[in-house]
């Protein structure tokens, strides 16, 4: 019989909010396959937690705890799960697609032979095999990539592809796995968490946002989209390189490494949409885009759209916008 | 300081793709191609980290005979000399892909080696973490700072949620840097004129002579995805444009 196994991810206790899509997906994968899904949380006393998943429907919970499993390490945490799937021998791994995941999860797929599918969006069951569509071409192109042989598969999925809500409630045995694991085999020291700046701005508050991207070309552009976003009172946000480039403050990002946000409307100005960025904003009511190629990945999500050039879309639309309120 | 910087060659950002015939690919011909940008922030970290340290930065590369002109590119940019694993490397998956680049480089001896954090083309985001497994190395990902210190190095990594950590580690080691975090520079015309008598060492999979690997993720299909959502779109002149977007989303979607 298949086993799927969920690795939930938590840091000093608090669960990464991608743990629950994760265990939705092996609920659902597990059920579709004809088989039990379980999962497994890795740390130093993580009772709270697995107590957590106690309640939930799955065949078994793992607490798989030692004293270096405290602080992440790319060694430790492969060592320990290599050695929870040669005992646990599931069929199926998945793991959300978080950055310490991509930081583990290819050298524990390597360390046994295999290839993870990473990022992906979307399984189908078939024939009694799983077949996973994960984005190419910064998600222009999908591909369907089927797992062949023996077990255990590693995947990890995309921050969204599940929906947390769909965890099926029930009960789970918790058991405890100690892993064999020797300070002598961990080659990287890591250091104390920090953050650079207090968050002054909550985009996750805001009901209405416009967010920039590659497509504005110039710092000197910006005040064009500032304009915008005065006219509609909305929070102005962007896109990754536009705050790597310092021509907004990073707290004004969205995406996977910036803010999810989730507001009435989200006009996105000169964004092509990569998948970074879609993560953190395609949970808005109203998506709108405007960009010069149709073929834009940002045109998947969006409600409303205009293809065409923004310097001369954007002057035409706060024209429109103030003509609106005075009227 | 020995340097390898890991790069690939992909379809230019804004390329209109078409699935090839086969329905396994896509259609490569008509595309023009460019230094995967991710790993364009690798070379740059590597060339800083040369011009602040000393020693030498190696630009490794698999890709058919069209990957030259991204090699000449980091060549021009300051990289010493190339490897160049001849190879159509297509949708082949991150473990065979750091198979080659493992083979290619074992005999180097490297201090460092970096890579970009993802491909634009296929994105796995696993060739680095691969190839440092594969030649027994310690990795960090997503790193924006890299600091030589006595016996190793101190790296800054990023976390989620604007969150960052610093992780020391021996050398040799493997990074993928992060996008982003330093400016790009430009091959200058002297830079361009020296990369013609650099060396460019080029192996092809036979002579690095690998076991194939049995499949365990096969790729069986690619496909434009379907649209999840039908975009109203508005046309005709950008004020026209904007007029029907107004009156949308005041009437219909009632958001302003």
């Amino acid at each position: 019989m298949s086993a799927v196994l969920a690795v939930l991810e938590q840091r000093g206790g608090a669960w990464n909010r991608m743990s629950f899509e994760t265990l939705a997906a092996a609920q659902q994968i597990a059920r579709e396959m004809g088989g039990t899904a379980g999962a497994a949380v890795l740390g130093k006393g993580v009772d709270a937690l697995t107590g957590e998943l106690a309640a939930k429907h799955l065949e078994k919970v793992y607490a798989v705890e030692h004293d270096l499993l405290e602080n992440y390490t790319p060694d430790a945490y492969s060592a320990a799960l290599r050695q929870l799937v040669e005992q646990a021998k599931p069929t199926v791994v998945l793991f959300p697609h978080t950055y310490q995941v991509r930081d583990f999860m290819p050298k524990l797929a390597t360390s046994l032979g295999k290839v993870a599918v990473s990022d992906a969006i979307a399984h189908r069951v078939d024939g009694g095999a799983l077949m996973l569509v994960r984005q190419l071409f910064q998600g222009k192109v999908n591909a369907d990539m089927r797992f062949t042989g023996d077990g255990p598969h590693f995947a990890s999925l995309q921050a969204g592809a599940y929906r947390a809500d769909q965890v099926a409630e029930g009960s789970a045995a918790v058991e405890k796995f100690a892993p064999a694991l020797s300070a002598g085999d961990i080659r990287t020291r890591p250091l104390e968490l920090f953050r650079e700046s207090e968050r002054a701005v909550d985009l996750g508050a805001a009901e209405i946002i416009v967010s920039v991207g590659r497509g504005i070309k110039e710092a000197d552009n910006i005040p064009l989209v500032e304009k915008l976003a005065k006219a509609l009172g909305a929070e102005l946000a962007a896109s990754r390189p536009i705050c790597d480039a310092g021509w907004l403050p990073m707290e004004r990002q969205v995406g996977s490494s910036g803010q999810t946000v989730a507001p009435k409307m989200y006009l996105a100005v000169g964004i092509s949409g990569a998948i970074q960025h879609l993560v953190g904003m395609k949970g808005s009511r109203v998506v709108v885009a405007i960009n010069k190629d149709p073929n834009a990945p940002i045109f998947e999500v969006a409600d409303y759209g205009i293809v065409g050039d923004l310097f001369q879309v954007v002057p035409e639309l706060i024209a429109e916008i103030e003509k609106r309120k005075s009227s | 300081m020995k340097i390898i910087v890991s790069i690939k060659q992909v379809p230019a950002r804004d390329s209109q793709l078409k699935i090839a015939a086969s329905g396994k690919w896509i259609e490569e011909s008509d595309l023009a191609y460019e230094i995967n940008e991710p790993d364009a922030y690798a070379l740059e970290a590597g060339l800083q980290l040369k011009e602040k340290h000393g020693g030498e930065v190696i630009a490794l590369c698999a890709g058919p005979a069209r990957a030259a002109s991204t090699i000449r590119e980091a060549l021009a940019k300051g990289a010493d000399r190339a490897i160049h694993v001849d190879e159509n490397m297509g949708a082949l998956d991150p473990l065979d892909a750091a198979k080659l680049l493992a083979a290619a480089v074992r005999g180097e001896s490297a201090d460092l080696i970096l890579t970009g954090l993802q491909s634009d083309d296929l994105g796995y985001g696993q060739t680095g973490v691969i190839l440092a497994e594969l030649l027994g190395l310690p990795h960090g990902t997503i790193i924006m700072e890299v600091e030589v210190r006595e016996g190793g190095i101190r790296v800054k990594r990023e976390l989620e949620d604007g969150w960052f950590q610093h992780v020391e580690m021996p050398l040799p080691a493997l990074l993928t840097i992060q996008s982003g975090i330093s400016k790009l520079r430009y091959a200058t015309l002297m830079g361009i004129k020296k990369a013609k008598s650099k060396e460019i060492r080029r192996v092809t999979s036979s002579e690095l002579k690998l076991e194939p690997s049995p499949a365990t993720a096969v790729l069986e299909r690619v496909h434009l995805p379907e649209r999840t959502k039908r975009t109203q779109l508005f046309e005709g002149s950008p004020k026209e444009a904007a007029a029907q977007l107004v009156e949308k989303l005041k009437f219909e979607a009632r958001v302003i």
